[in-house]
């Protein structure tokens, strides 16, 4: 039972992580009706400036805080500057693009911080909260994180004029160009929060899976599929299929077929979802009239 | 801008003329291309070989994309497939080489069919998401304890270069390339047939409006995973000779990043360009190794950064850019008598 109980919640501590993550391509998806192939590395690239900033001397949480900074900031000029002269090419073009910058930020952070995996610290204490032996600190912290996390993307969309008027955007673009809204602007902002989203994914994820040019691969399909699992424009299918995913992940891992099949555990769902229910458990069915 | 509508750059299959000049170009580039293994050296012959097979899979990967508009990251994975056949059965059943191709060639077939059944009814960017999906689980299920009597694991399996056959005066290598060259052609003109056909009609009139070719009596999702099959079938192939001549496969071989190079081809030659597809080939053979000199992760690098330049100044290819030369000398020939 305590073996149990201990993958349960190490499962929801990477579940949390996949949650944001799939959030992030969630967002972006619900504004443009694309998914960012290009979040994963996106993430990964931010965790390396922390990891570079907290190396230089600057101490945890100051580090933390800019790199979301840089990561919003750097996102959002990506977006205006190469995604979105694409905004009326085909799909095909927008997915050879996002291909081209995963293999940019791969190769850049293989290039500037060579491949050789390193660890990343925790912010948060070592040994286990009231001495239990059911999850460790840090899978506490990430929980907590990504919770409060959670908590202020919903606050920011529900009760500010600036996130209703992203909504506005992306639910209905041609309606809020006419009431003023500059939409364009709005998507860049998208992008910034969803890689700023993916900032601290990758910050909580890497003292579980350590850090190298490659850690995010395993960590963005699980989040695909996530969001896949909820419906890929409902936010909250996705942290709900981020959470259940971590523990599916965890409990299959541990008990039956072991950590090798960790990426097709991965396909197979995410075939399966597309197979049953393409457009996942929460959600919308676009009927398209021809 | 000028990728308005990558697609509908693409031309649609036209009455072909057999001019005198194109025959003979064709003629001419046969000539080079027997001839090249016994100027080049054994490695050049050897790249030569590998730029071959490469061209295999990205006619196949360009028959799908560029023809039926259908993205896939995961070819790859029927590479892997292929190359893998041709080992397993070469290696545990002691089959001749040649017959594995074909063997490699129909497993991909069925299971490309197989996978693209339930992909037909995944629009575009989904496709992208499930093969994306299954490029990067190809080096886990392929390390898979559980097949791995037959797999060789990790480790992978090494493969006996094939001997020239007896009474031809050529070394293993220059064999090598002839037979991969056969293939080739064969494949090419088999694409060929196919594509400007009423197969080839059929899928671009897909591509370009669903809706009216199913109005026309196209069975739009026997053909989308028939081309899914055809193109796998390509890739399976390419795989298949590709293991031949590099005498070895191993899982990391094949991960997601030979995906990417395969697509990457299809991109800087051209989509649904059948000549630009030699260009991509050579480009993903050659442009690494010069790449390379500067930094292991260059290569990539520089992939990334052409995928999205290609998407901006040439979005159909060379052959789009050189389509555009040509016919732009050709009215600048006409309006110099005028100026």
């Amino acid at each position: 039972m305590n073996g149990l109980l201990h993958q349960v919640f190490s499962g929801l501590a990477t579940g949390g992580i996949y949650a944001s993550l799939a959030l992030a391509l969630v967002m972006i998806y619900r504004a443009t009706e694309l998914v960012n192939f290009a979040q994963g590395e996106m993430a990964m690239f931010s965790t390396y400036l922390a990891w570079s900033m907290i190396n230089a001397g600057l101490p945890y949480w100051p580090a933390f805080l800019l790199t979301i900074g840089v990561s919003f900031l750097a996102a959002a000029v990506i977006q205006l500057a190469i995604i979105r002269p694409l905004a009326n090419a085909p799909i095909l073009a927008s997915v050879i693009v996002f291909i081209g910058l995963l293999l940019v930020f791969n190769s850049i952070a293989g290039w500037i911080f060579s491949y050789t995996i390193k660890t990343f610290p925790s912010p948060f204490p070592s040994e286990p909260l009231w001495a239990n032996s059911y999850i460790s600190t840090h899978e506490v912290g990430a929980i907590g994180v990504t919770l409060a996390l959670l908590a202020i993307l919903f606050a920011f969309f529900r009760w500010t004029e600036l996130g209703l008027t992203m909504r506005a955007a992306a639910e209905n673009p041609v309606s809020s160009r006419l009431v003023g809204i500059r939409v364009a602007r709005m998507v860049a902002l998208g992008w910034g929060l969803a890689a700023a989203l993916g900032a601290v994914a990758g910050m909580m994820v890497a003292p579980i899976i350590f850090l190298d040019p490659n850690m995010m691969s395993g960590v963005l399909l699980y989040a695909f599929a996530a969001a896949l699992l909820g419906g890929i424009d409902n936010p909250w299918g996705a942290v709900l299929g981020g959470f259940s995913l971590g523990i599916v992940e965890n409990l299959l891992g541990a008990y039956l077929i072991g950590t090798e099949l960790k990426m097709t555990v991965a396909l197979a769902i995410i075939v399966l979802v597309l197979v049953v229910k393409p457009s996942g458990v929460f959600g919308r069915t676009v009927l398209t009239r021809v | 801008m000028a990728f308005g509508n990558t697609m509908r750059h693409i031309p649609a299959t036209r009455p072909v003329v057999f001019h005198a000049r194109l025959i003979i170009g064709v003629l001419l580039l046969l000539v080079v291309a027997i001839a090249l293994p016994f100027v080049a050296s054994g490695y050049l012959v050897f790249q030569l070989t590998l730029t071959l097979v490469y061209a295999i899979a990205i006619l196949g990967l360009n028959m799908l994309t560029g023809y039926s508009g259908q993205i896939s990251l995961g070819h790859g994975a029927f590479y892997a497939i292929g190359a893998y056949t041709t080992a397993i059965l070469m290696t545990r059943f002691g089959v001749d080489y040649w017959w594995t191709i074909p063997i490699a060639g129909l497993t991909c077939l069925i299971v490309g069919f197989l996978f693209g059944l339930p992909a037909l009814r995944l629009e575009g960017l989904y496709l992208a998401l499930a093969t994306f999906a299954l490029a990067a689980a190809t080096p886990q299920i392929l390390k898979h304890n559980g097949i791995s009597a037959w797999t060789g694991g990790v480790q992978g399996i090494v493969i006996i270069k094939p001997d020239p056959p007896h009474g031809l005066p050529v070394n293993a290598d220059q064999w090598l390339y002839l037979f991969t060259l056969a293939i080739t052609i064969a494949m090419f003109v088999l694409a060929w047939n196919l594509l400007r056909g009423r197969i080839g009609r059929a899928m671009i009139a897909i591509r370009d409006h669903p809706t009216a070719a199913a109005a026309m009596g196209v069975d739009i999702s026997l053909f989308k995973s028939l081309m899914f099959g055809v193109s796998a079938l390509y890739t399976g192939i390419a795989g298949s000779l590709g293991a031949i001549a590099v005498q070895f496969v191993s899982p990391d071989a094949f991960n997601i990043l030979l995906s990417i190079s395969l697509l990457l081809g299809v991109v800087v030659g051209g989509l649904g360009s059948i000549p630009g597809v030699i260009f991509g080939a050579l480009f993903i053979e050659f442009v690494p190794d010069f790449a390379g000199q500067v930094s292991k992760a260059a290569p990539w690098a520089v992939y990334g950064l052409l995928l999205i330049a290609c998407m901006y100044v040439a979005p159909s290819g060379m052959a789009g850019l050189a389509r555009q030369t040509l016919a732009s000398i050709r009215k600048a020939g006409r309006a110099w008598p005028l100026a």
